[in-house]
C-alpha cells in the first residue's frame, strides 16, 4: 500500500513537472512565433518603402531623359522599321 | 441588586450569569444578529461573484490582459503593368507631454538633430503649458527608432500612415488622394473609396512583467487590408499624353487642356491627362482650377468634332451617299433670322469632303435632310447627354436638349457642333463607335480581364467604313489636320475649333480639339485632345491640337507594339498601292477573310 502511494506520488510530482515545462516551452514558442510576424509585418513595410523607391527612380520623365541623353537613344525613322508579320512570308 | 464580589466565593464550573435568570429571548436576539450578519455577507458575496461579477472579473483581467488594435493598410492603386501609382506607409509621429519632459540641454541637443528641428522651436515646444504637443509627424520609421533609443522621459510615438503618389502630378487627376483618415477625396481614392479602405482588426493578449505577450486569449478579429485596384492605366502612354498636353499648352499660351486616350476593344481608359495640374504628395498651395479634372467635369460645345455623327446617321438613314454633291456655296447659309458661315467658303463638296474640309454649310444641309428626333436618337446613342458612371466626382452629363424643343437653326448648328456641350471623355467614347465595327461599349478605369462582351451597335459597318475613309481624308493633304499624320501609320480624325460662349454670346476665344484613331486598318487607339482658349495667335484644331495627337497616338501605338500598316515614302507621301497591300496584311483583314 506504501509502495502504491509512493508512486502516486511521484506520478503526480512528474505530471507537475511537465506540465509547467510544457507551458514555459510553448511561451517560448509562442514569442518566437509573435517575433517572426513582427519581423513579417516589418518585412511589409519596408517592400512598400521600396515599392515607392522604384516607382520614384522609374518615372517615365527620369528615364526618358536618360535614354536620351545618357544613352543617346532614339524613335527609329519609319524607314528603318521593318515589319516582321507573323505567318506572311518577307520579300 | 447584584453582588458580584460577595464574601462566598463559588466555583469554577458555575457561571453566575445563569443564575441570573435572564430572559431567554435575549440570547436568541444575539444569535439572530449575528447569523443575520453572516447572511448579509453571503450575500454580498454571492452578488459579486455570481449575479454581477463583470466588474470585478474585467478589473482582475486588466492587471494582465491587453487589448490590441492590429492595423490595417489602404489598398494600392497601381496602373495596368503593376506600376504603383499610389501607396500607403506607416509613419511615426512623435509628441512630448512637456510636464513629464525634463530634458537635460544635451537631450535636447540630440534629440534637435534627430527630429532636423531647431533647437529654440523644440525648446519653445517643450516648455509650453498644453499638456500634449505634438513634436514632429509624419517621420519615416528609422527616425522614430532613433528617437525611442534614446528613452527620453515624456517623449512618446505615435504610428500614422501616408500615402505616397510616386507619379505626382503626372496622374494627380486620374489617382486623386486622400485626407484625414484615409478618406478619398478626389479621383480613383474617392470613386473606389469602399473598396480601398481597410479595417483594422483586434486581439486580446495576456502581458506578462516585462510587457512580451504570452498568450492569446479570447477570438482574434483578423485586419482586413483594403483591397488593391488595377487600373486601365498605362504610365508610359499617361506620361505621353501629359508631357504632349503640357508643352502644346505651354507653347500655343492656352489656358487650360485635356487629354484622353482610350483602348478602342476593351473601352479601358489608358491615358487621362488635364492642365493645369497639381502635386498630390505636396497640395499646400491647391487652386480650384488645378483641381479640376477637365476631361471629365468641363464642357464645352466642341464644333466640328461632333459632323461626322451628323454624317453617319445621314448615311445610315440613305439620306445622302459617300459621294453625293452638296451645294456649299458661297459659304454662308441664312435660316430664319441666322447666318451659318464656313472658316473658307468651299463651292460644290461631296458628303466626304463636307468631313475633310469640315464645311458647316454642308453638315447643316445634311442635317436638315433628318428629322429631329433621329438626330436626337443618335446623339443619345454615342452617350452624349449622358453621365458616363465612372465614378469620378463632378462627372457631367453635358447638355442635348429634347428634340421637340429643338427650332430649325439648332439642328443646323448642333449638326456642326454648337447648341450642344460635351465632356472630352464623351467626345472620346463617341469616336468608339467609328474605331470599332459601329457599336458602343462602356468605359472602364480598371483593367478588364477581357473586352467587355455588352456592345450597343449604333451604326452598320458599311456606314463606319466609309466614315472612316472620310475621317482619313480630313489627316490627309486637303483635309484640315495635315498635322496629325503619323509617319507608318493609318490615322483618321476630325478637328474641332470652337467658339466659347461666354454669358451667352459668342466671343473671340476658341476651344481647339482634335479627336482620332489609329491604325485605320484595325483601330486600336482612340485619342482626343482639347485645349481651351489657345493665345498665340494659332487657334484651329488642326494645327494646335492636331500635332498633340500625333505625338500621343504614335508614341502609344509604339508603346503598345501595334504594328505599322502604312510604308512611308521619303517624301512622306503614302503610295496608294501599298497601303492597299499592307491593309491586306493586316491581321484584322485576315480574320475576315476567314
Amino acid at each position: 500500500m506504501v509502495r502504491f502511494n509512493v508512486f502516486l506520488l511521484l506520478a503526480a510530482v512528474i505530471c507537475a513537472l511537465s506540465v509547467v515545462t510544457t507551458q514555459h516551452k510553448a511561451r517560448k514558442l509562442f514569442q518566437a512565433l509573435e517575433g517572426e510576424q513582427e519581423r513579417a509585418k516589418q518585412l511589409d513595410v519596408e517592400y512598400d518603402q521600396l515599392q515607392i523607391e522604384l516607382s520614384t527612380w522609374a518615372t517615365s520623365p527620369r528615364i526618358e531623359k536618360i535614354a536620351r541623353e545618357k544613352l543617346r537613344m532614339y524613335t527609329p525613322e519609319p524607314s528603318h522599321i521593318v515589319t516582321a508579320a507573323a505567318g506572311v512570308p518577307t520579300q | 441588586m447584584m453582588n458580584f464580589n460577595g464574601s462566598r466565593g463559588h466555583k469554577f464550573a458555575e457561571s453566575p450569569i445563569l443564575k441570573l435568570r435572564l430572559p431567554a429571548w435575549r440570547s436568541r436576539l444575539m444569535a439572530l444578529l449575528i447569523l443575520s450578519c453572516f447572511a448579509v455577507l453571503i450575500g454580498r458575496s454571492f452578488y459579486l461573484q455570481v449575479l454581477n461579477n463583470e466588474f470585478l472579473q474585467e478589473k482582475g483581467e486588466s492587471r494582465y490582459r491587453r487589448d490590441l488594435e492590429i492595423s490595417a493598410s489602404r489598398g494600392r492603386i497601381a496602373d495596368r503593368n503593376g506600376d504603383v501609382l499610389a501607396v500607403s506607409t506607416p509613419m511615426k509621429s512623435v509628441w512630448a507631454i512637456p510636464a513629464d519632459a525634463r530634458l537635460t540641454p544635451d537631450q535636447t541637443k540630440e534629440l534637435a538633430a534627430i527630429l532636423e528641428m531647431n533647437i529654440k522651436e523644440l525648446s519653445r515646444k517643450l516648455a509650453s503649458d498644453k499638456s500634449f504637443v505634438y513634436l514632429q509627424r509624419q517621420l519615416p520609421p528609422q527616425v522614430g527608432e532613433r528617437v525611442a533609443a534614446l528613452k527620453l522621459p515624456g517623449i512618446g510615438q505615435d504610428k500614422e500612415y501616408r500615402r505616397f503618389y510616386p507619379s505626382g502630378e503626372m496622374t494627380a487627376h486620374m489617382v486623386g488622394f486622400t485626407g484625414v483618415d484615409d478618406k478619398g477625396l478626389e479621383g480613383v481614392e474617392l470613386a473606389y473609396q469602399s473598396q480601398l479602405l481597410g479595417h483594422a482588426g483586434s486581439r486580446s493578449v495576456i502581458k506578462d512583467r516585462r510587457g512580451q505577450i504570452v498568450e492569446d486569449v479570447g477570438s482574434i478579429k483578423p485586419p482586413q487590408d483594403g483591397k488593391d485596384i488595377r487600373l486601365a492605366l498605362d504610365s508610359k502612354i499617361q506620361y505621353l499624353a501629359y508631357s504632349q498636353l503640357k508643352q502644346a499648352v505651354t507653347d500655343f499660351k492656352a489656358k487650360a487642356g485635356g487629354a484622353v486616350v482610350i483602348d478602342a476593344r476593351t473601352g479601358e481608359i489608358l491615358a487621362l491627362a488635364n492642365w493645369p495640374t497639381y502635386n498630390p504628395n505636396n497640395r499646400e498651395t491647391l487652386s480650384g482650377a488645378q483641381l479640376r479634372n477637365r476631361a471629365v467635369t468641363d464642357t464645352f460645345e466642341p464644333g466640328s468634332t461632333l459632323k461626322p455623327f451628323t454624317v453617319a446617321q445621314a448615311l445610315e438613314s440613305g439620306k445622302v451617299n459617300f459621294d453625293t454633291v452638296i451645294n456649299c456655296a458661297p459659304g454662308r447659309m441664312t435660316i430664319g433670322t441666322a447666318t451659318i458661315s464656313d472658316a473658307h467658303p468651299h463651292g460644290d463638296l461631296t458628303v466626304a469632303q463636307v468631313i475633310q474640309k469640315s464645311s458647316n454649310v454642308g453638315a447643316a444641309k445634311i442635317a436638315a435632310t433628318l428629322a429631329p428626333e433621329q438626330m436626337w436618337d443618335m446623339f443619345e446613342a454615342v452617350g452624349f447627354g449622358q453621365i458616363s458612371h465612372l465614378g469620378f466626382p463632378g462627372e457631367v452629363s453635358g447638355r442635348l436638349r429634347p428634340w421637340k424643343t429643338w427650332r430649325p437653326i439648332e439642328q443646323a448648328t448642333m449638326a456642326y457642333g454648337h447648341g450642344i456641350s460635351v465632356s472630352l471623355m464623351q467626345l472620346a467614347r463617341a469616336y468608339t463607335v467609328f474605331a470599332r465595327e459601329g457599336d458602343m461599349i462602356p468605359l472602364t478605369l480598371t483593367k478588364l480581364d477581357a473586352a467587355p462582351l455588352i456592345a450597343k451597335p449604333v451604326f452598320s459597318q458599311q456606314t463606319v467604313r466609309e466614315m472612316r475613309t472620310m475621317l482619313e481624308m480630313a489627316v490627309q493633304e486637303g483635309g484640315t489636320a495635315p498635322k496629325a499624320q503619323i509617319p507608318g501609320y493609318r490615322v483618321a480624325g476630325k478637328t474641332g475649333t470652337a467658339y466659347k460662349l461666354e454669358g451667352g454670346q459668342y466671343v473671340k476665344k476658341y476651344v481647339a480639339s482634335f479627336v482620332g484613331f489609329a491604325p485605320v486598318s484595325d483601330p486600336r487607339l482612340i485619342v482626343a485632345v482639347m485645349i481651351d482658349e489657345p493665345g498665340s495667335g494659332q487657334h484651329y484644331g488642326g494645327d494646335v491640337a492636331g500635332p498633340v495627337f500625333a505625338n500621343v497616338m504614335s508614341g502609344a501605338l509604339r508603346t503598345l507594339g501595334v504594328a505599322p500598316d502604312s510604308t512611308i515614302r521619303a517624301d512622306g507621301k503614302v503610295p496608294a498601292m501599298q497601303v492597299a497591300q499592307s491593309a491586306a496584311h493586316s491581321p484584322s483583314v485576315v480574320k475576315e477573310e476567314l
